[in-house]
């Protein structure tokens, strides 16, 4: 009995500062992303200070408190350039992270992201081809959904053909990813080649990944895809964690192997195709991300997945704000700029992988 | 959706002596070849049955055969007196757990966090309450609670071998099967995987154990069943299937078996 009630305060205050850092840890991803929101609507070529931005918010949904913009044309720079964009580089970020973290607990392989592993150039082959063939029959719903049913055949394709015997090992995974990369590459170039002018330019900025097209209707097209992908991932996330056991032994727990991965297939090419179809292709948020978050607070994907979702959308609209503002009057195209960082840091971590597992296994 | 609406049927508590498990004319095939022929055996609730047998004899095909991991080609299993297939995954996970013989993972879980997906079956029904006491007995029970908050992957072999036994104590199943739960285990850890096994039997449970240590099996068991080239070569007490020929016909090898000086079990001993 002694030893019981000796060991159980120890145990307890270890869980109660778990529970602390999760909440630690999402309360300040949440408050560093409303604070980064506002800063990056402030800063562009017209300065707009913050508590502006703020007041013409508030004002906007009818509580009549704080200044508005004082400078010329301020309220249309907010409300037709800025708001916009700077809310497609939440819904981008937070669709990124979030596939990412699916994407790894899915394939047991923390080194699986959808540009890695071509998912998104699946899914922008399919956006380009509405592009460059002028298709509109469902408005700006085409492209989401060319996106979305590129990306599903793409990780399908991944996912099957990289798999055996039940699992997912990293030089099947990156090959297939390259050999996705390579077709798809391909037929990007093809796509451009029967391109016109306008094409020709919507494809490369697509390769090199922005936000300069967003729009209100690009906004309300892609959100509805990334919450409903966000909000089934949350919904798989103890089962996420089970399948690290293996298929086998999730299966011996109760878990429906067989459905979880559609579902979670169907996730991953919702919340890429919500990425991809007006922002391009943006790599290594989704593996970086997931990544940093894990070394914060472990693998759990109950805490994983929405904590890569703020911290996605956090890291897009800073790396977004950089983007625009680092060079006056000159854009740096934003999926160059996460690749700068993203790609050392896929170096570092595939040879940890390697260093631990022993060999390429 | 339709089937996460469909109510979940808990387990009935059963009483010693009644079958848990019930394999008749079992016939597995793999690879177009009987891994498995013919073979009839009940496990009933307060007993730990041990599966021995040589290399090939189709131990762990039979476990997986009760476990619902492969599908018979010929014969049927039962689960508390209905067919595998008539229950849902996770209401077999609340009648049986499977400890398996590799234990991987694929993200540097905590070793509690490991014990704790043993409690997933029971998400949202009122056993969930228990959870966190089922985990500490567990943990207790493998002695495992001094590392609860070190990953599992930087972890021994011994000490991951019992984290997952853990695992599969906290799940709190009737039946548990056990596929050569020591082989990664010191002598006293060994031990204690089998006093483990013997309270959850004397708590009414059924233990099923693939075992290729005669001894543990002798000092143990309440039954064994010898399998033999897919086959039950034998089925019963220790003290009537490990006999000398029996042993020596089935392992082609010459055996010995005396009796314990102490306790008069069966000591099975290679001719040396």
């Amino acid at each position: 009995m002694t030893a019981v009630t000796e060991a159980r305060p120890a145990r307890l205050k270890e869980a109660s500062t778990g529970r602390l850092k999760v909440v630690v840890l999402l309360t300040a991803l949440a408050v560093a992303l409303v604070v980064m929101a506002v800063v990056a609507a402030a800063l562009g070529q017209v300065n707009i200070p913050p508590t502006q931005v703020v007041g013409s918010v508030l004002h906007k949904i009818g509580l009549d408190v704080g200044p508005l913009p004082d400078a010329a044309q301020g309220d249309n720079a907010l409300w037709i350039v800025r708001f916009p964009r700077v809310v497609l580089a939440i819904v981008t970020g937070a669709s990124l992270g979030c596939a990412g973290a699916v994407m790894q607990g899915v394939f047991g392989n923390p080194l699986a992201e959808p540009g890695v592993i071509g998912v998104s150039w699946g899914a922008a082959v399919g956006a380009a081809a509405v592009i460059v063939f002028g298709l509109t029959f469902l408005g700006n719903w085409t492209i989401v959904l060319a996106a979305f049913v590129a990306g599903l055949l793409t990780t399908l394709l991944v996912y099957t053909v990289s798999r055996s015997g039940g699992r997912t090992d990293v030089v099947n995974l990156l090959l297939t990813g390259i050999a996705v990369n390579a077709v798809a590459t391909a037929a990007l170039g093809l796509l451009m080649f029967a391109a016109g002018n306008d094409g020709l330019r919507a494809i490369t900025s697509w390769q090199l990944g922005s936000l300069a097209g967003a729009t209100w209707p690009a906004v309300a097209a892609v959100t509805p895809c990334a919450v409903a992908g966000i909000v089934l991932a949350c919904a798989c996330a103890r089962r996420l964690d089970v399948l690290a056991l293996g298929e086998r032994a999730a299966r011996q727990l109760g878990v429906d192997v067989e459905k979880l991965r559609v579902v979670c297939v169907l996730v991953i090419a919702l919340l890429t195709s919500s990425a991809v179809a007006f922002s391009g292709i943006i790599a290594f948020v989704g593996l970086v991300i997931p990544h940093l978050i894990r070394m914060a607070v472990g693998p759990g994907h109950r805490v994983l997945i929405p904590a890569s979702a703020l911290g996605g959308a956090l890291i897009l609209v800073t790396a977004d704000l950089i983007a625009r503002t680092s060079i006056p009057y000159q854009e740096l195209p934003l999926g160059v700029l996460t690749s700068i960082v993203g790609g050392p840091f896929f170096f570092w971590l595939l040879r940890r992988t390697r260093r631990r597992s022993g060999g390429w296994g | 959706m339709i089937a996460l609406r469909r109510r979940v049927r808990l387990p009935e508590p059963a009483a010693s002596g009644d079958t848990a498990l019930r394999a008749t004319g079992l016939t597995v095939r793999r690879g177009g070849r009987d891994v498995l022929t013919g073979v009839d055996l009940d496990v009933r609730h307060g007993e730990i049955l041990a599966l021995v047998g040589p290399n090939g004899a189709g131990k762990s095909t039979l476990l997986a055969a009760f476990c619902g991991d492969v599908a018979p080609a010929e014969g049927t299993v039962h689960m508390s007196g209905a067919p595998l297939d008539a229950w849902t995954p996770r209401e077999l996970a609340m009648r049986r757990s499977m400890l398996p013989q590799q234990h991987t993972l694929s993200f540097a879980f905590d070793a509690i966090e490991v014990v704790r997906m043993g409690r997933v079956p029971w998400a949202a029904t009122e056993l969930e309450d228990d959870d966190e006491q089922a985990v500490a007995q567990a943990m207790r029970e493998t002695d495992t609670t001094a590392f609860a908050h070190r990953p599992f992957t930087a972890l021994s072999g011994g000490e991951q071998a019992r984290v997952a036994l853990a695992r599969v104590l906290a799940q709190r199943a009737a039946t548990t099967l056990l596929d050569e739960p020591t082989a990664a285990l010191d002598i006293k850890h060994q031990e204690l995987v089998f006093a483990v096994a013997k309270a959850q039997a004397a708590r009414g449970h059924a233990v099923v154990v693939v075992v290729h240590d005669l001894g543990l099996a002798a000092a143990y068991a309440d039954r064994v069943a010898v399998l033999a080239a897919g086959g039950m070569a034998a089925c019963g007490p220790a003290e009537e299937v490990l006999t000398a020929s029996l042993l020596s016909e089935v392992y082609q090898y010459e055996i010995e078996v005396i009796p314990h000086p102490r306790t008069g079990r069966p000591l099975v001993l290679p001719q040396r």
